[in-house]
């Protein structure tokens, strides 16, 4: 085991993996911009450096200074939590020249599914299926109209290099198709530093569903079940649950399989999640997440596996305790992500001092969360405060358990979501599991875009 | 040492506008330091116990004293490890008392294999060094006390 981990990371996580590591017996270094002074995670560390000014670029994502706080303080590996550096190959590829083990996949695994395209191609040739789509790049005009004509409209034009939404446009027609394909070029450019774009069909009403898997370096892989993520805003998740009211028993079990496949043929090591588009009976690959994500909670709850704790153990060469027939699932979790966003206001973050706080507990509650009463909520940052989970026996259970747990929730004065999950947990759409991806704009109408 | 001494000290700090203050007395060690709005007085140490080098920066990350009157600090602007001299066997690039010119080089912070050079923004006198030969220093830390002329 290692005996000191640098924790590349912030907010909740940050304290997520702290704890893992304390639990381990493993010392940790925490890195802190000047606007996280007094964070929680500084002060659960062991040690702590300050490596920049508030910017992420000058900090949680400044490669320079995060190396040499890891080597001011002699840790042997880096542990990057989600977001950051987590996906960043060159961040993976200068620890290892350094000799700082990266606790995640290899930087190989971080390019090949970090190219979308390359992730799909890599998918398809492993048999697993996936959505119709240009098998390159498309470069012109021209292309952009022959290829949505090959694959039928609608259709959805998407960055090669994104993620989290961005560079997306979704066509109907001609008439929109050249236009859309233009503007997500630029914004691909923009939000990623490279204006590729590729082509799929676009599925209407999907559910979003995906799947955890687990790998050591040994080649063993399995899946840890999945996760519905279909409540989200703006491509942004919400709310996440397991099990999927959204698949058949069938579904689940061959999609756990064609899971596990695709990481087998990604050769990936470490934590991971492919994410599935659920239609109807069909699911096809989407992309697949070379990290641990916001929501493995979830997956921990109804597994009872610890998965940043197996992910530092995967990360020291051991090879996984367990097979695929020794995973059980026991029971419902949700997990509602609660941020610092006022709901009224087109969610416009809300950030500021939380004078007040009371947090929910009780039976079946868990609460990952880096915030106190006179914290201030940095307005650098994302505007996730907290992360709510409910387990329960059934889905109906864990609902209940959730909106008592909501109705607990004080935070002042900042708005926050804690209501707005209220509403979305009473809507007898959503407590029937009949959803799709479009759920949350009954709430709030989109704006034309 | 005791709670009428300890009390003093603490006056003394105040007084002064001083963030830390360490005093040997008697084959006793006494360290107060200042952190936000509330002091924190760490252990009385007898001398002969190895006393306990704080980290980097503390489980209470320390904030850069206030610095007193028209004392200027020279903040590190990177993390890595504080050399004062170019190499082990030179001489210390200033000292306490050395007048500096804007531009001058004050010290090395080495990182990842790499000396980078502290330059100096103003013209000034050196007044204090708070950080030691070698000691891991973060981003922001004060490395110098400078009193412009």
């Amino acid at each position: 085991m290692f005996s000191k981990i640098l924790i590349a990371n912030r907010g909740e996580i940050a304290l997520r993996i702290i704890r893992a590591c304390k639990e381990l017996g493993v010392r940790t270094v925490a890195v802190y911009s000047e606007a996280d002074a007094d964070s929680l995670h500084v002060r659960f560390a062991d040690e702590a450096v300050c490596i920049g000014k508030a910017a992420p670029s000058e900090s949680y994502l400044n490669i320079p200074s995060i190396v040499s706080a890891a080597e001011i303080t002699d840790v042997e590996a880096i542990h990057p939590g989600y977001g950051f550096l987590a996906e960043d190959a060159h961040f993976a590829e200068i620890c290892e020249s350094c000799h700082l083990k990266f606790i995640g996949p290899t930087p190989e695994n971080i390019k090949q599914m970090g190219d979308k395209m390359m992730a799909k191609d890599t998918m398809k040739k492993a048999g697993i299926p996936v959505i119709p789509g240009t098998e390159n790049v498309i470069k012109t005009k021209e292309e952009v109209l022959k290829e949505a004509k090959k694959i039928g409209y609608p259709v959805i034009i998407k960055a090669s290099a994104g993620g989290g939404g961005k560079g997306m446009r979704v066509c109907h027609n001609d008439v929109s198709l050249v236009g859309a394909f233009l503007t997500a070029q630029s914004e691909a450019e923009a939000a990623f530093g490279n204006p590729d774009v590729y082509m799929e069909k676009y599925i209407n009403e999907p559910r979003h569903v995906e799947l955890q898997i687990l790998a050591d370096e040994k080649g063993n892989v399995v899946h840890l079940g999945e996760r519905d993520c279909t409540v989200q805003r703006r491509h942004q998740k919400l709310i996440e649950e397991s099990p999927s009211v959204s698949i058949t028993d069938k579904m689940r079990k061959e999609m756990g399989e064609e899971a596990v496949k695709g990481a087998e043929a990604a050769g990936y090591v470490g934590a991971g999640t492919i994410e599935f588009l659920v239609d109807g009976n069909n699911f096809y690959f989407m992309e697949m997440n070379t990290r641990i994500q916001v929501e493995h909670p979830v997956t921990e709850l109804v597994t009872g596996i610890d998965l940043i704790k197996e992910q530092i153990k995967i990360a020291t060469g051991a090879k996984l305790p367990f097979k695929q027939e020794d995973i059980k699932f026991n029971g419902c979790a949700i997990e509602c992500r609660i941020n610092a966003e006022d709901p009224e206001n087109d969610f416009r973050p809300s950030p500021g001092k939380i004078e007040a706080i009371y947090k929910p507990g009780g039976p079946g509650i868990r609460l990952d969360t880096h915030v106190y009463a006179g914290y201030v909520v940095p307005p650098y940052y994302d505007s996730m405060i907290a992360k709510l989970l409910a387990h329960g026996n059934t889905r109906q259970e864990a609902i209940d358990i959730m909106l008592r747990a909501l109705s607990e929730f004080l935070v002042e004065p900042i708005p926050t979501t804690v209501d707005f999950h209220k509403r979305v947990l009473s809507d007898s759409d959503f407590r029937s599991g009949k959803y799709s991806t479009h759920f949350i704009e009954k709430y709030f109408p989109k704006k034309e875009e | 040492m005791n709670i009428k001494k300890i009390q003093e000290l603490i006056e003394l700090m105040n007084n002064n506008n001083l963030g830390e203050i360490e005093i040997e007395q008697e084959g006793q060690k006494v360290k107060l330091k200042k952190t936000t709005a509330q002091g924190i007085i760490e252990q009385v140490v007898p001398q002969a116990a190895a006393l306990q080098q704080p980290q980097a920066a503390a489980a209470a990350p320390a904030k850069p004293k206030e610095a007193a009157g028209n004392l200027k600090e020279v903040k590190a602007p990177m993390v890595g490890t504080f050399y004062r001299s170019p190499s082990p066997d030179s001489e210390a690039y200033v000292d306490v008392g050395k007048v500096v010119h804007k531009g001058d080089v004050l010290c090395i912070i080495e990182a990842m294999k790499i000396m980078n050079e502290v330059k100096s923004e103003f013209d000034g006198k050196i007044v204090q060094i708070p950080v030691e030969n070698a000691e891991p220093i973060e981003f922001g830390q004060t490395l110098f006390l400078i009193e412009p002329i």
